[in-house]
């Protein structure tokens, strides 16, 4: 069985994540002056929450610094602490750390403690400028935790005083406040004044008594010392005094807790249980019975509150505006949603082998049962849709890390930068959601680095000193859209051009337009810095980015204006569960190749075909040459190989824009199909990426572009495909 | 039957906490996420005890405890705060709201069943 308290902690961490983003949403918005009162709030909440939680599970670090950032931000809730951008700066990146805490806290290592140390001098510094130093005495100290059964440190031990004045004190000139400054000598002194019971301006007698002093007293001293501040005025008040240590039970309250009493654990546990109100009176009005005149009436009163029609209606009408914002949205575990979207793909394979049936016995179109499978179609097509609904998110939850990561980079690069996003709510396949976070975050990388010119350039060229970057998600045809641009220099087309004839991937003397230099960053093993940078460099390059992009179906492509900026625009498919294919077979094999991966479709014709060394034809296309695969040969389905002339081909393009053309018998049309891993349900074939079930119950296997391309071109002599068809265009 | 136990916490993990500790007692435990979650709970549950977060979304637990108070039938039923609060206003806060009593987290499952047990008896 698994562990509950792993479950537990896992559960912790989810939620962590989630007030992390919701602490960066809050504080952005405090920065863009966007903040609703309610966002100090919730801001406060996902600290305090995380700070909560971390305690459970002896997270001592992050413990310790929540505490820190929370008081910090009680101070601004509690408007002792102005947000103004240097305390939002902090809090920004006290954020910052928060999440490498929570991350370091899963993986069970620490962050260095400078990190959090410098952080902590800088809340110190906002708290000193801000602050009144009397509330940071009385600040608790940060809870040293030791897991579940951690020590708590224990509030110091304090008496409660309760005073409540009757109209004789004040009739007899008596002043509170006195008595207040006279108690004050016997130790720290904690205040909080009771004004619930103050009647409407109309209705307060001016000789009436309503307030109730709630006094908490830390201090050296006995009851008798308290006793006697109060020595005249006892007679004409309701004066409770609570001791600070727990008075043994009273043997007539076996199985309760006598008022007052707080229990301590070995462990530090500490649980304090109040004391009944109305007890509490008739203590007290037993004890001074010589008083009892007619406003003594007042205090029991209290005790028993009365019902005020407003806050009651109030609530009432909050409670009811609320329940719609309940039932709005249910938290529904992933795995029930995939089994859902799992056995709908089985039902419109299902319907799809019904329809072929019922075709294949000759009923009539118009036919009764011909009609309702036609609306069982339909109706399969909307469950469809409405399942992909289901888990489909919007991409905001990957935009909220691209502020961090702005900062991070600008600050790396001395660079200003504004980063703009659009679209946030723009809806994509859970499944997509998880895994555009690394491109974009790649060509975030890039577009500051590369991008924006240093600030110095920028005020040269007449430009603000302040880069932006645009961050937009949008959908179009049925894929989602997501460019990255910059309003820096441009792509240096002179020294991309330079550094591709350097690096032997293009020949010196090719001819290539504007888009097709640009495009050309996207190329394996090229990078256009100088030097290889820590921030977008890394090792790797845009070719990597491109790849990942690929796999996932989606294409990305680059347009760069000189001296005004590049756009990267990165398209995908909605859902990984679906896929827009075209449907041929090669030698009797039904196949499906990805839509995404087709430029275009096309009949051969022999003069166009040259064989090259080995038993590799290319293809002369528009000037250029592309090696030609046969398909059936490749998967090794037959031995021989089919007359270029009496086939269809199809020109392809696999990871890093490398393109082969596909020789195939015929095409079928184009299909979209339900996704079934090969690996899962079989075990892992070599040009193929996964299968189908057709309508006809057969299934298809779904070509893996890229893997035949790449074979293709290790095929074509170690010669580079791409270097093969632009090298001979010239 | 055995006694149940409402908790009010905006935390799953603290939830789940609860759950797992109360339910190991033997307690028949239902959960709300926050207070006003708790008070719609409360027209159709009957709870022996509660045990409420404070800071919450929505309504917080001083108007959770204030809510449940104005309700005559439940005058006495008994009210533990659990929270990582260990301001002494915010616990006077409580008290006035009419809370039974305040428990500092990180809590102390035993302890905290031993409190239940107690001021359900």
């Amino acid at each position: 069985m698994e562990d509950p308290m792993a479950a537990i902690r896992e559960t912790f961490f989810q939620e962590c994540e989630e007030q992390l983003a919701e602490l960066e949403t809050g504080l952005i918005a405090m920065e863009n002056g966007t903040a609703e009162p309610e966002t100090v709030n919730a801001v406060f909440r996902a600290v305090h929450s995380m700070k909560g939680g971390a305690g459970i599970f002896a997270l001592d670090q992050l413990v310790r610094f929540a505490h820190v950032f929370e008081t910090a931000l009680d101070k601004v809730r509690s408007a002792t602490l102005a947000a103004t951008p240097t305390v939002l700066g902090v809090f920004l990146r006290a954020a910052d750390v928060l999440a490498d805490l929570v991350r370091a806290a899963r993986e069970n290592t620490t962050v260095d403690d400078s990190r959090t140390k410098a952080l902590v001098a800088e809340f110190d510094q906002i708290n000193d400028a801000g602050e009144a130093p009397e509330a940071v005495t009385r600040e608790a100290p940060p809870p040293v935790s030791g897991g579940l059964f951690a020590p708590v440190a224990a509030p110091e031990p304090a008496w409660e005083i309760k005073f409540t004045p009757r109209p004789a004190l004040y009739a007899k000139a008596n002043e509170t406040a006195l008595l207040l400054r006279e108690l004050r000598r016997l130790g720290e002194l904690d205040v909080v004044l009771d004004t619930t019971q103050l009647p409407e301006l109309s209705e307060l007698d001016p000789e009436g008594a309503y307030l109730t002093w709630h006094i908490r007293l830390i201090g050296d001293c006995d009851e008798a010392a308290i006793r006697h501040v109060f020595e005249f005025v006892e007679d004409d008040s309701v004066l409770v005094i609570t001791p600070p240590e727990p008075e043994p039970a009273a043997s007539e309250e076996p199985a309760g807790f006598l008022p007052g009493t707080v229990i301590t654990g070995d462990n530090g546990f500490k649980f304090e249980f109040f004391p009944p109100p109305m007890a509490d009176e008739e203590e007290a009005e037993a004890a001074a019975p010589a008083a009892v005149a007619a406003p003594a009436v007042a205090p029991r009163e209290a005790a028993a509150p009365p019902v005020p029609k407003h806050p009651a209606v109030e609530a009432m009408a909050a409670k009811a505006e609320a329940a719609g914002a309940v039932s709005a949205t249910i938290r529904v575990d992933l795995d029930r949603v995939d089994r859902m979207i799992d056995l709908v793909g089985e039902l419109v394979i299902n319907e799809a082998m019904l329809s072929q049936r019922v075709l294949e016995a000759g009923i009539a179109r118009a036919s009764g049962v011909a009609m309702a499978l036609e609306e069982l179609e339909h109706l399969t097509r909307e469950i469809q849709d409405s399942v992909m609904a289901i888990r489909a998110q919007p991409v905001r939850s990957v935009f909220q890390r691209m502020p961090r990561l702005v900062r991070e980079v600008a600050a790396q690069t001395h660079k200003q930068v504004r980063l703009v996003t659009e679209g946030e709510g723009t809806e994509v396949d859970k499944t997509v959601i998880e895994r555009i976070a690394d491109p974009l975050t790649h060509m975030i990388r890039n577009a500051i680095d590369h991008g924006l010119e240093s600030t110095e350039k920028r005020i040269a060229a007449g430009k603000p000193a302040e880069g932006t970057v645009k961050l937009i998600a949008l959908h179009r045809s049925g894929r989602i859209v997501l460019e990255v641009s910059d309003d820096g220099g441009g792509i240096n087309r002179a020294r991309v051009r330079e550094k591709a004839i350097e690096n032997g991937v293009i020949a010196a003397d090719a001819q290539l337009s504007d888009d097709e230099i640009d495009n050309l960053i996207f190329l394996p093993g090229f990078s256009t810095a100088a030097k290889v940078s820590d921030i977008s460099g890394r090792g790797v390059g845009m070719d990597v980015v491109r790849q990942s992009v690929a796999a996932l179906g989606g294409r990305i492509s680059i347009s760069s204006r000189p001296g005004l900026g590049s756009t990267f625009t990165l398209s995908l498919p909605l859902t990984l569960a679906v896929l827009d294919g075209m449907v041929v077979s090669a030698h009797g094999h039904t196949l499906i190749i990805p839509l995404s991966a087709i430029v275009e479709t096309l009949k051969p014709r022999a003069q166009d075909v040259f064989p090259l060394d080995h038993e590799i034809n290319v293809l002369a296309l528009r000037g250029g040459y592309v090696p030609m695969v046969d398909v059936a040969a490749s998967l090794g389905y037959s031995e021989t190989f089919i007359e270029p002339e009496q086939s269809v081909a199809l020109l392809v393009e696999g990871e890093g824009g490398v393109r082969a053309v596909l020789l195939v018998d015929a095409i079928h049309g184009q299909r979209q199909v339900v996704i079934k891993s090969l690996e899962v349900n079989y075990r892992a074939v070599p040009g193929i990426g996964a299968a189908t079930v057709m309508g006809d119950g057969r299934v298809a296997l779904i070509l893996d572009v890229d893997a035949v391309v790449r074979h293709a071109r290790s095929d074509a002599g170690g010669r580079n495909a791409e270097q093969l068809s632009l090298s001979d265009a010239s | 039957m055995s006694t149940t136990v409402l908790t009010v916490d905006d935390s799953r993990a603290m939830r789940d906490m609860l759950r797992h500790s109360l339910a190991a007692a033997g307690f028949r435990v239902i959960q709300a996420e926050d207070g006003l979650h708790g008070l719609e709970m409360l027209e159709t549950e009957t709870p022996d005890v509660i045990v409420t977060d404070i800071n919450m979304p929505r309504m917080d637990g001083f108007g959770f405890i204030e809510a449940v108070r104005r309700d005559v039938a439940r005058k006495a039923l008994p009210v533990l705060v659990l929270t990582t609060e260990v301001d002494v206003e915010k616990k006077s806060r409580a008290r006035a709201a009419g809370a039974t009593g305040w428990i500092v987290k990180p809590f102390d499952p035993v302890k905290l069943i031993e409190a239940i047990r107690r001021v359900s008896a």
